[in-house]
Parts: C-alpha cells; sequence; structure tokens
C-alpha cells in the first residue's frame, strides 16, 4: 500500500475538520477525494504533507510519516500541488523546474526535464519567463511538472482544474490521464467536478464534514445514482 | 574640477561599504521582513576580531578570511539561537531582540576590547599616486574588495543551488517546503551570510574611520537610506542605493551642508523617500486586491 491514513484528525486552531478519517492510496492508479465545500478535502491534503497539525496515523511505502516535518516527507517521495497551486511566482519557468528537482542529485535531472517539455510543450517556450506572468493554465501545468520533477511515488492534487476555461481543464486531465498510464507514481486528487474525477479515478472517497461516508470502486460511485443526487449534485 | 572628481571617487568608495551593509539588511529584510537592527555592531565585532587576528601577528589577508568565516558562524548561531524561537512572534518582539542584540554586542565589544579607538591597517598602499592623486590606494582597493563581494554574492543567488533554494525560502516559504528546502537552514545561511558581508564592510571602512565600538552606527544609518533609495526587497536596488547615498553624501558634505551635517543626509533620504516613493527607486510596488 504506497499511503495508509487511520484515524487522521486535524484542524486549524481550535476548529476541527477532520474526525478520523481512514483511507488508503494505491501504488499508481488515482484515487479521487470528493465532497461539498469545507467537507475537509484540502485539509485533509495539507494535514497528510504535515501543513498543520494532525493525529492519527499516515504511513507512506510502509513508513511513518505524521510528525515528521513537510520539507522530510517530500523528500521521502511525497509530492504537492497544493491550492493556490505553489508556484514561485517572482522566479522564472526554469527555477521552478531547478527547484521542483532541488532535492535530487542524480544525473538524470536534464531528461527530467526533457521529458516535461514533451508534456507540456508550452513551459518551453516560456522558459525564462517570470512564472507569474503566466496564464492560470500554463501556471498549473507549471505547478504539476515541478511536483513530478521531484519524482515523487504519491502525487497530492487539489483542485487542479480550479479557475481554469473548460478546454484547459480537458487538457489538464489529458495530462493527468498520461501521467496515470505511464505508471509508478500514485495520485491522490481532490477535485470539485466530481464527474471527470470519477472518470479518471479507480478508487474514490466521498467526504461529509470531516468524515468518510462513501468509499468504493470510482466506476461504482459513477453508476450509484442515489450517491450521485445526495453527495454530488450533479 | 579636481575637487569634485575627488569627492565623487570617494564617495563611490564609501558608498561600496554603504552598499554591502544595505545588501546585508535587504537579505534580512527578504526572508524575514524585519530590518536587523544589529548589522551594524556585528559587523563592529568582526571588525575587532580582524583587528586581534592582526595583532596577534597574523598575515592581513589570513586574519581576513578567518573573520569572514568567524562572522559568518556567529551570524548561523544567532539566528540559531536567538531569532528561531521567536520566528512566529508579533513585529515588536523581534524590534525588541534586535535592540537587545544591537546592545549586548555593542557593549560586550568595547567590554572586551576598549573603548580607545584604534588604527586598523589596510592592505593596500601604493608608493605612486593612483590619477595624479585622485584616489587613494585603499579607496581604489576597498571599492575593488567591495565589487568582488557583490559579484560573488550575485553569483551566488543566481547560478547556485542553494542560492536558489534560499531565494525560494525567503519568497515563499511554505512552497520552498513543499520541494524539500529546508526553509528554517536557508534563514540561518542568510544571517551567516549578511553577518559576513557586513565583516568585509567593516574591515574596509575601519582604516578610513578609525576603529571603535560604535564605528558603524552612522555606516548603518546611510546603509538603510541607501536600501530604502534602491527598495528595501531588492537586493540589487539597495547595492545601487548604497552607492548613489555614497557620492551623495560625499557631495553635500562637501559642498552642501559640511561635514558636521553630513549624517543628516541620510535621515534627509530616509523621510524623503517614504514620503516621496516609499518602495524605492526599484522597489516592487505591492498591490493587493480585498
Amino acid at each position: 500500500m504506497l499511503l495508509e491514513v487511520k484515524g487522521l484528525r486535524a484542524g486549524y486552531g481550535q476548529t476541527h475538520v477532520l474526525h478520523g478519517l481512514d483511507f488508503v492510496v494505491e501504488d499508481g492508479g488515482v484515487t479521487a477525494l470528493l465532497g461539498a465545500n469545507g467537507a475537509g478535502k484540502t485539509t485533509t491534503l495539507r494535514a497528510i504533507c504535515a501543513m498543520i497539525r494532525t493525529e492519527g496515523e499516515i504511513t507512506l511505502n510502509g513508513e511513518r510519516i505524521d510528525g515528521r516535518a513537510t520539507e522530510d516527507i517530500v523528500r521521502r517521495g511525497l509530492a504537492h500541488v497544493p491550492d493556490g497551486r505553489g508556484t514561485f511566482m517572482e522566479l522564472s519557468v526554469e527555477e521552478n523546474f531547478r527547484l521542483g528537482a532541488y532535492t535530487r542529485r542524480d544525473r538524470e535531472v536534464q531528461a527530467d526535464f526533457e521529458r516535461m517539455f514533451g508534456m507540456f510543450p508550452r513551459l518551453k517556450q516560456r522558459w525564462k519567463q517570470q512564472a507569474g506572468t503566466l496564464s492560470g493554465g500554463e501556471q498549473q501545468m507549471l505547478a504539476i511538472a515541478r511536483a513530478l520533477l521531484l519524482r515523487p511515488k504519491l502525487l497530492l492534487l487539489d483542485e487542479p482544474s480550479f479557475g481554469l476555461a473548460p478546454l484547459i481543464v480537458q487538457e489538464i486531465f489529458g495530462i493527468m490521464r498520461r501521467i496515470r498510464d505511464e505508471g509508478g507514481v500514485g495520485i491522490l486528487l481532490v477535485e470539485q467536478n466530481a464527474n471527470l474525477a470519477l472518470e479518471l479515478a479507480d478508487r474514490a472517497y466521498l467526504l461529509e464534514t470531516g468524515r468518510i461516508v462513501v468509499s468504493g470502486p470510482a466506476a461504482e460511485i459513477r453508476q450509484d445514482e442515489s450517491i450521485r443526487r445526495s453527495y454530488l449534485g450533479y | 574640477m579636481d575637487g569634485l572628481a575627488h569627492q565623487v571617487i570617494a564617495g563611490i568608495a564609501t558608498g561600496g561599504i554603504y552598499a554591502s551593509v544595505a545588501l546585508a539588511l535587504v537579505m534580512i529584510y527578504q526572508a524575514t521582513h524585519h530590518v536587523n537592527f544589529a548589522q551594524g555592531e556585528m559587523a563592529t565585532l568582526s571588525t575587532f576580531i580582524a583587528w586581534s587576528m592582526v595583532q596577534a601577528g597574523m598575515p592581513y589577508w589570513v586574519a581576513f578570511f578567518g573573520t569572514v568565516v568567524v562572522s559568518f558562524v556567529i551570524g548561523v548561531l544567532v539566528e540559531r539561537i536567538l531569532l528561531r524561537p521567536v520566528q512566529n512572534a508579533p513585529v515588536l518582539t523581534h524590534v525588541g531582540v534586535f535592540i537587545g542584540l544591537l546592545l549586548i554586542v555593542g557593549n560586550l565589544t568595547g567590554w572586551v576590547f576598549g573603548y580607545t579607538t584604534k588604527v586598523f591597517p589596510t592592505p593596500f598602499s601604493s608608493e605612486k599616486p593612483i590619477m595624479g592623486g585622485l584616489v587613494s590606494a585603499h579607496e581604489l582597493g576597498s571599492t575593488a574588495v567591495t565589487l568582488v563581494v557583490l559579484t560573488l554574492v550575485f553569483l551566488f543567488f543566481r547560478y547556485t543551488s542553494l542560492g536558489l533554494a534560499m531565494r525560494a525560502a525567503a519568497y515563499n516559504p511554505r512552497s520552498a517546503r513543499l520541494v524539500g528546502v529546508r526553509v528554517g537552514w536557508m534563514l540561518a545561511l542568510g544571517w551567516g551570510l549578511a553577518a559576513a558581508i557586513g565583516a568585509v564592510a567593516g574591515m574596509m571602512v575601519a582604516p578610513v574611520v578609525f576603529l571603535d565600538p560604535t564605528m558603524m552606527l552612522g555606516i548603518l544609518l546611510y546603509a538603510f537610506a541607501g536600501a530604502l533609495l534602491g527598495g528595501i526587497d531588492n537586493p540589487s536596488g539597495a547595492v545601487i542605493g548604497g552607492f548613489a547615498v555614497g557620492v551623495l553624501e560625499n557631495l553635500a558634505g562637501a559642498y552642501v551642508v559640511g561635514t558636521e551635517l553630513k549624517l543628516t543626509v541620510a535621515l534627509a533620504i530616509i523621510i524623503g523617500v517614504l514620503v516621496v516613493r516609499p518602495s524605492g527607486l526599484f522597489g516592487r510596488v505591492v498591490t493587493s486586491r480585498v
């Protein structure tokens, strides 16, 4: 099992947001975390990479990571594209790439840059440009590229479709499909657009006010009209 | 005409000192959004350390590089021991720590080395007058040293992976952690670098102003004026600002207000910048939507 979460509780100050979550993410493949606004999806991702205080067990590749510092968790193979994307707006696309590979000491970094250009040709055209001047879609691509350059085993994505035009969303999801099919990296995807997410995902968890209310294969959840009506609203 | 040229050249030489200290201030400001009031005092202490090494019979350049290393370590330790515990504390806590640091380092220096003014050696001397006596060997040498330091700092931040990580940690600590940068250590390294740059500035200015525990007091003010003039969030701006303040101060001292009132020029620049253009000449104007 790539990621195992047991009894995860977290919140902000006195406010508890997550009330004991149990879920797993398998090697390779996509796991979707769905739910309405305020259900605790973003908080779950923040809790996994120790951006907030947590209680409960989190295991990455058999190793406990709860209680460790964010940078140490990242160095163990977890990449996070947070809400707001985590891009260094003041720096160039090139520098964002270099930072993505900051922890790596192997010789394949340049080859991975090329691989990213293959996936995101537009970023190559913007190479020397300041990241803050990119369009929303390009910034999302940069954020995903930056995260992949870490060569993670697990990739957390927080609403990659947020604020983007439908055509760009299609493009981003196409890229995620490609990442899934190439294998080697498990994805935990938080998404408002449940329909798109369920199309891409293998498994899904449905979150409601800090508790998991439904879990199962994505295809089944997609078929289940009552779940769709009561939780996903489409 | 020679007089004017001489004043400008002397201004550039002291401007280099201001530029270095301004850069040290801006480096820490960028990473923490606080101005280290004790930057000058720390540089004075470093200069005294260099002085003792020279007194002990070490060759000048050995003492010089030894001091740079020792100062770097002191800077790192100050951050780790004094600043790290208060890193999330309110602004006034930081102001308190900086003022405490200023008083402690200043008085410690006086207590250990005494308050009598000392002569500090310069490694630069020339038999023949340079450019017809327009510029002294020390002015030329210290400007060269300053430019070398500034260039090295620039290259470090622009081209090395560690420099890039330090910039990332300063701009966006949260995102920096997400790519595996150890943000706490980057801050400590920044303090070490700033202290080392300050040490060089102290050693270069001491032969001119003579060495005593309050040596850097005025210089810190000029440096601060330079940093504000160039833009407190812009390292290259601060360097240009430092040089500009050096030249302005010298010209104003020679032709306008006289040497007695020179320090007033720094204050006038500080107030002028804050009133007319708070972000400085090259600073970023931060606007945010609410």
